[in-house]
């Protein structure tokens, strides 16, 4: 099962090898991982996504919390949470027929257009990640050129 | 607050952090620490590698429970250090690794001598520092001691670029010893809840077993396991870690468990109900194959560290918590136990199945007996240091150890090369005990250079080379499992030990009868004075009994004797 965690840390330099090395050293998957700065200066959260059974879920929160320099290990999944995405994703759009159909989508999705070129039109989504899975599904027919997603990021309500 | 240079604040901090002595080489990086240290009253250990120097350092924590505190060089010297901190940090050590580094304007520029040690180190460390002012370096230092010393023990690398140690920094003399790092707070005492329930568990148990590893030693809890065991009636068996920690001759004793482990002990552990494992972390090497592991016994399991538990083996009754705090604890609760049918089944156990060898008279010298003797002419009180393969567990099987810091050997890692500069570190540490290197032909040519050492200090280790010519634990499973296909295990070329024992100007004496051996291990004990005995024993010698690696427990081999 797919677990979100938030892993309140060190704003230190070297504190993602730390992470990123405990989960290949011990062999565990990540899904997704965000990284960013909080109200506090010296601390940022990670959130991250891994999956496991319950058993390995368990080790890597121990795991986690054994790193000097994580403060704080939540695991998110069973609690009720707000998570969002963010991606950004780039469509050609050389025939300009489809252009107003895609902008049309668009809407529906409450998606913007934040670049349009005569070759391609960048758009950008926030949601949930099914909401942004299902959106680049749509994309799909209309040819997708690149796409680029933050990763999950969460908290508690 | 004093202005001080970087190299003159790590030596005020190794002095208050009570260091009396390290072991370090120089190098390029590092020539303004020793610049300090030449004035500095601090005991300076030249190894001649560095790898000596981190498991000369590692055997001095273990057999003084000090911070061991080693130094290296940016680049190789760094890099040598690493199989000593995995060592270390495999088998909870204290230890401090000091390296040097290039200036911090050259790093990531691929400099000379330079290697991103922090990053090698980070999954072999309890934590790691690259110091980048010179003012952060007392508070950092300061740091690396607290977290290498308290919870879980363990090594602590602080990387020190070679102008942060000549730069004049802050140096605050009334900074406070009560180290606050929010991310580290290990939690000594055990849920008194828990404890509760896991005496529930006990006070029902009919055929509980004590399961006691290397914790118990950390924390010093060996009276506190015994008064436990004594209350409820409980068999123990130790880890290779822990062995030391329970009277070798006491009734519920069943010696070592596991692969190399007795009949006994690992029969009562697979017919247990009840496993008490404290400060031990069910090491594959102790629980075999682990879906056939003690299939009827609850657990209950108490350890410093949360990451410890259910890791490998579900557990019941969880307590975390240092092993001394929980044990007093829960004396406190336990109430007294007879099992009188369980100790009579384990009484069979042990009549069926002692440790047993065969040496005649004027057969080869069997290895079993070498130690038997060293245990008698030295009452049991030598601080016993080894490398690893068969010697190592023959003499987890046969040296009956009453202290658990007169056993150094690496357990977790099996670092060949370990023994004879653990057996130096030893020794510094305890100048009044006699220490002695049981040591294999193979391990002992790993780290063969610390002779060097040994005689420019003249450390009076006495070196006992069980020497059959091959690396036999290797060999010997080949033998069993591999059709004697002996690849790259024969050692027929090995040098002559005497000889070069000689040429470190160290005595040395060839034994090969058994009518030699007590004269040459009572000729070394006489003097204190370095001395290397090179016994040839039984070259096909095997370890029994033996758990093949991945079976069952309860699929021992017994040997051919038995």
């Amino acid at each position: 099962m797919h677990h979100i965690i938030s892993v309140t840390v060190e704003n230190k330099f070297g504190v993602l090898s730390r992470i990123a090395g405990l989960f290949a050293g011990r062999g565990y998957n990540i899904g997704s991982l965000a990284v960013g700065p909080t109200e506090k200066e010296d601390i940022s959260t990670i959130v991250l996504t891994v999956s496991g059974d319950d058993k390995i879920i368990e080790q890597v929160i121990k795991q986690l919390n054994r790193l000097i320099d994580v403060i704080k290990v939540v695991d998110l999944t069973e609690k009720e949470i707000v998570k969002r995405e963010l991606l950004l994703i780039k469509i050609s759009a050389e025939h300009t027929t489809k252009r107003s159909e895609l902008f049309q989508i668009c809407e529906v999705f409450k998606s913007k257009i934040v670049g349009i070129t005569n070759k391609n039109v960048i758009i950008e989504l926030s949601g949930a990640p099914a909401k942004i899975d299902a959106f680049i599904n749509i994309m799909r027919p209309y040819g997708i050129l690149e796409v680029s997603r933050t990763g999950l990021i969460a908290l508690a309500r | 607050m004093t202005k001080l240079t970087g190299a003159q604040i790590l030596i005020k901090v190794l002095k208050q952090e009570g260091v009396e002595l390290v072991f370090g080489y120089p190098g390029g990086v590092l020539i303004p620490i020793y610049d300090a240290l030449y004035d500095a009253d601090i005991r300076h250990i030249l190894p001649r590698h560095e790898q000596g120097g981190a498991h000369a350092a590692d055997g001095y924590a273990r057999a003084t429970g000090k911070v061991g505190v080693c130094i290296g060089t940016s680049g190789p010297g760094a890099t040598n250090l690493v199989t000593g901190i995995a060592t270390a940090y495999m088998d909870s050590v204290p230890l401090v690794a000091i390296t040097g580094q290039v200036q911090t304007s050259l790093i990531g520029g691929d400099a000379f001598q330079e290697v991103d040690i922090t990053g090698i180190t980070r999954p072999i460390t309890k934590h790691n520092y690259l110091v980048k002012d010179v003012n952060d370096l007392q508070r950092i230092l300061k740091e690396a001691f607290h977290i290498a010393r308290t919870g879980r023990p363990g090594p602590v690398l602080v990387d020190i670029p070679k102008d942060v140690s000549v730069a004049v920094g802050i140096y605050n003399s009334k900074l406070s010893d009560n180290i606050e790092i929010r991310g580290y707070k290990p939690n000594y005492k055990g849920h008194i809840g828990q404890i509760k329930k896991a005496v529930e568990l006990i006070n029902k148990a009919k055929q509980p077993i004590i399961y006691a590893g290397g914790g118990v030693k950390i924390s010093g809890a060996t009276k506190e396991l015994y008064e436990l065991a004594k209350t409820i009636n409980a068999p123990v068996a130790l880890t290779l870690m822990a062995l030391g920690s329970f009277p070798p001759d006491d009734k519920l004793y069943l010696g070592m468990l596991g692969m190399h482990g007795t009949y006994y002990a690992n029969m009562s552990i697979n017919h247990s109900d009840l496993i008490i494992a404290i400060g031990a972390r069910f090491d594959d090497r102790v629980t075999g194959k682990l879906e056939e592991f003690a299939p009827n016994a609850q657990i209950i399991h108490i350890d410093i560290d949360p990451a410890a538990i259910s890791k490998n083996v579900k557990v019941d009754i969880p307590i975390v918590g240092d092993v001394k705090t929980v044990l007093t604890d829960m004396l406190n609760y336990v109430k007294e136990k007879e099992h009188k049918e369980w100790l009579k089944q384990i009484d069979v156990w042990k009549k069926q199945q002692p440790l047993t060898y065969n040496q005649t008279e004027s057969g080869p010298l069997k290895p079993q007996y070498i130690i038997e003797e060293i245990y008698n002419l030295t009452k049991g009180e030598a601080i016993i240091a080894t490398e690893v393969g068969q010697h190592q567990m023959w003499t987890a099987q046969y040296y009956k150890f009453t202290n658990p810091r007169h056993f150094i050997s690496s357990g977790g890692l099996g670092t060949m090369g370990f023994g004879l500069p653990a057996s130096m570190g030893a020794q510094l540490g305890c100048p009044d005990k006699r220490v002695i290197c049981i040591a294999g032909d193979g391990s002992l040519q790993m780290n063969i250079q610390e002779l060097a050492t040994i005689r420019e200090h003249n450390i009076p280790v006495i070196i006992a080379l069980l020497n059959n010519s091959y690396l036999g634990m290797v060999r010997q499973w080949q033998e069993l499992f591999f059709k004697k296909r002996y690849m790259a295990t024969d050692l027929v070329k090995n040098p002559n030990f005497t000889k070069i024992a000689n040429a470190y100007d160290i005595k040395a004496l060839k034994i090969t009868k058994k009518s030699e051996v007590v004269p040459a291990i009572k000729e070394a004990l006489k003097n204190k004075e370095p001395y290397l005995l090179d016994f040839i024993i039984n070259r096909e010698e095997n370890v029994f009994p033996m758990v093949p690696a991945g079976a069952a427990v309860s699929n021992m081999i017994l040997g051919g004797e038995n």
